[in-house]
């Protein structure tokens, strides 16, 4: 078990009201698992994610990160677990302006150890993973918006985290470009990665193994398909799963977008 | 402990941070940069005038010893006439005979007094009475002719030398040897020409008419309570308070002084000279140093500012930091080492700048600042200065972004 969580709450304060962004999560992620979060905006995507990533606490409840209480972990540990247990990937790339992909991907290793062979060695392995070889030394101005997010892709797998961590990673890119972006996910899944999307589309659920829908903080459905290959019984599964979930016979986009 | 590739990392990535904002940089840094050019600048043309005038005072003076009559402060002018007080023949003779730290002293009275030579008179002309010693410690070359001797003296004879000038002015010959004068209507025959006055930058009017006769003919032509000063030469800079102790024994015995009467002459030697000038150029650095941190006070919260401005600007790029794993500690020592570095980068601007200008301070002509030059200590001391301001008002930026929550920065626009 790589992820377990139990009775996650998350409650945001906003003057005097309080937001229950999160109410009792209870979810368990194996090693390898690939695994779609989906739910309609404001449904607490996001909050999980960030607690799974490590970049935001819970207010209540207990998450376990590869077997360790991560409420035991101090601030600077926290940081030293994010930096290399976990890998994350954003909707809008975060790549640093001025510095060539390669630098964007070195990025963490500043906080790791480790000399400068090494560092650039890994750092050209893991671009070379996700396909962009030849694009080292262009910087993300010079970079499609695939190209950025695979590189941003390059910088979270380089030291081999536990789980890599995705929201709406395909949010700001056409089709043609999600279904590429998918492709690198679906290899770094058949190489044995921990992954997590969070998406909208059930075009990128579609890939993944394991569907997690949320709604309002709660999860109302969680569905596992067989294979990628399965992709029409993964959309109308998903599909069901959805419609399950928001309790209307609507297309799920549809209903999403009004949300 | 931080990867020491993190530190070489934020600094290289701080000086592209201040190459990619030229413009804001150099003004953010303008305070910074004008503070240490302006205390460069100040303390190269003060080291400058300091060497200069000690060198030169040495040059002059670094063993001699000037004896001077003096009333007492505060005292009645009646209780110290001048009678009593002006130095006399016989002291002279007392602190030539008595005084093991000196080797060679010399009176010098000077009288104006009108010069004649054939049709050409001059009024008020520089006339000085001297002791043969005064060649050696004045060291004026004889150009023609002979210096004074023993004879001239001790016979009051009615010689004299003239200078460089005396000779145009007065329209003597080339050599004048031989020629006569009238001083005061008395005839002196020229023995000899010494050079000019040299010009130092304690005495710039060198150039007229100057006769030198013999100390025992300068009395008679004086009134009885004439008035001179004695210059001693001592043994070497180094005896210097010695030599004032013997002379003040000597003379205070020769005027009689009780224990608790006050010296009635002055003595001055270089040792006091110099460190005079050591302790003005020293306030003077200090007072310099004091503008220097209040420009770099100014100079301070402009880094500050700019520095905010930068940590609100760059609050995604901290939070995706914080997100791969940078620790608080490494975002404060982020933006610390960047204020740091914006201000080094300004001190060395600022330490150019001042190295250029005390360059032309030193070629400027007649400005005497030819020894102007930035010590090393001034360089040291500006580098640690901006590190300071750096540290002190960058921490306060640093400490905002280090606190940064990862998601709040992330969700900034
Ligand atoms: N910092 C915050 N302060 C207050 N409320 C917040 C904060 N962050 C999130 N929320 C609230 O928590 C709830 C869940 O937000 P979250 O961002 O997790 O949703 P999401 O599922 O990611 O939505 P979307 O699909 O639009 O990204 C929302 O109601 C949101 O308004
Ligand atoms: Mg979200």
């Amino acid at each position: 078990m790589i992820i377990s969580t139990r009775q996650l709450c998350k409650v945001y304060r906003v003057g005097v009201e309080r937001i229950h962004a999160l109410r009792g999560i209870d979810l368990q992620i194996e090693p390898n698992e690939f695994v779609a979060i989906m739910g309609s905006s404001g449904s607490g995507k996001s909050t999980l994610m960030n607690i799974i990533g490590c970049l935001d606490r819970p207010t209540s409840g207990q998450y376990l990160l590869d077997g360790r209480d991560t409420s035991r972990i101090g601030v600077r540990d926290l940081a030293r677990v994010r930096n290399q247990q976990i890998g994350f990937v954003f909707q809008s790339f975060e790549l640093l302006p001025r510095m060539t992909a390669l630098k964007n991907v070195e990025l963490p290793l500043i906080y790791a150890s480790g000399g400068w062979r090494a560092r650039r060695r890994k750092a050209e392995e893991a671009l070379e993973r996700v396909g962009l070889g030849d694009r080292m030394h262009h910087r993300p101005n010079q970079l499609s918006g695939g190209q950025k997010q695979r590189v941003a892709i390059a910088r979270a797998i380089l030291n081999n985290p536990a789980i890599l961590l995705a929201d709406e990673p395909t949010g700001n890119l056409d089709t043609a470009t999600t279904n590429e972006l998918m492709e690198v996910f679906e290899q770094l899944h058949d190489e044995g990665q921990t992954i997590l999307v969070v998406t909208h589309e059930t075009h990128v659920a579609v890939h993944c193994r394991r569907t997690i829908t949320l709604t309002d903080g709660l999860i109302s459905s969680d569905i596992s398909t067989s294979s990628k290959g399965d992709v029409g019984n993964g959309v109308r599964t998903v599909g069901r799963a959805i419609e399950g979930a928001l309790g209307t016979p609507t297309a799920p986009t549809h209903r999403l977008k009004d949300a | 402990m931080l990867n020491p590739l993190f530190y070489i990392q934020a600094i290289v990535l701080a000086l592209s941070q201040i190459w990619a904002n030229k413009l804001r940089s150099i003004l953010t840094m303008l305070g910074i940069i004008f503070g240490v050019w302006a205390v460069t600048t100040v303390v190269a043309a003060l080291s400058g005038v300091t060497t200069m005038v000690l060198k030169e005072f040495e040059a002059l003076g670094g063993s001699k010893m000037f004896i001077f009559p003096d009333r007492p402060d505060d005292a009645p002018r009646n209780k110290y006439p001048w009678s009593v007080i002006r130095l006399k023949p016989d002291e002279l003779i007392a602190l030539a005979t008595n005084c093991p730290s000196i080797v060679a002293i010399t009176p010098e009275t000077n009288l104006g007094a009108t010069i004649q030579h054939g049709e050409r008179k001059r009024e008020a002309v520089r006339v000085t009475g001297i002791w043969p010693d005064w060649h050696d410690i004045q060291k004026r070359a004889t150009l023609i002719g002979r210096p004074f001797a023993r004879v001239d003296e001790e016979n009051a004879r009615q010689v004299c030398l003239v200078n460089q000038d005396a000779i145009s002015e007065l329209g003597l010959d080339t050599d004048p040897i031989g020629q006569h004068i009238l001083v005061r209507s008395r005839r002196f025959l020229v023995v000899g020409v010494v050079e000019n006055r040299r010009e130092t930058i304690f005495d710039r009017n060198v150039t007229g008419t100057e006769i030198l006769i013999p100390f025992s003919t300068a009395v008679k032509l004086q009134d009885p309570q004439f008035f001179f000063m004695i210059i001693a030469k001592l043994k070497s800079p180094e005896v210097a308070a010695e030599a004032k102790a013997e002379a003040r024994f000597v003379l205070r015995q020769a005027r009689k002084l009780g224990p608790d009467e006050p010296d009635t002459f002055e003595l001055f030697a270089a040792d006091e000279f110099i460190a005079g000038v050591k302790r003005v150029s020293m306030v003077l650095t200090v007072g310099g140093g004091c503008v220097v941190a209040v420009s770099l006070l100014v100079g301070g919260i402009g880094i500050m500012n700019i520095m905010l401005v930068s940590v609100s600007e760059r609050t995604r790029e901290i939070g995706l930091r914080k997100a791969v794993g940078a620790t608080p500690a490494a975002v404060l020592m982020q933006f610390l080492l960047e204020a740091i570095m914006l201000c080094l980068v300004g001190g060395v601007i600022g330490i150019a700048f001042g190295e250029a200008t005390a360059l032309a301070l030193s070629k400027f002509p007649g400005a005497n600042l030819q020894e102007a030059a930035v010590p090393w200590w001034a360089i040291v001391m500006s580098f640690s200065f901006c590190a300071a301001t750096g540290v002190i008002f960058g921490m306060f930026p640093a400490i905002k972004a280090a606190r940064l929550d990862p998601i709040e920065a992330l969700r900034h626009e």
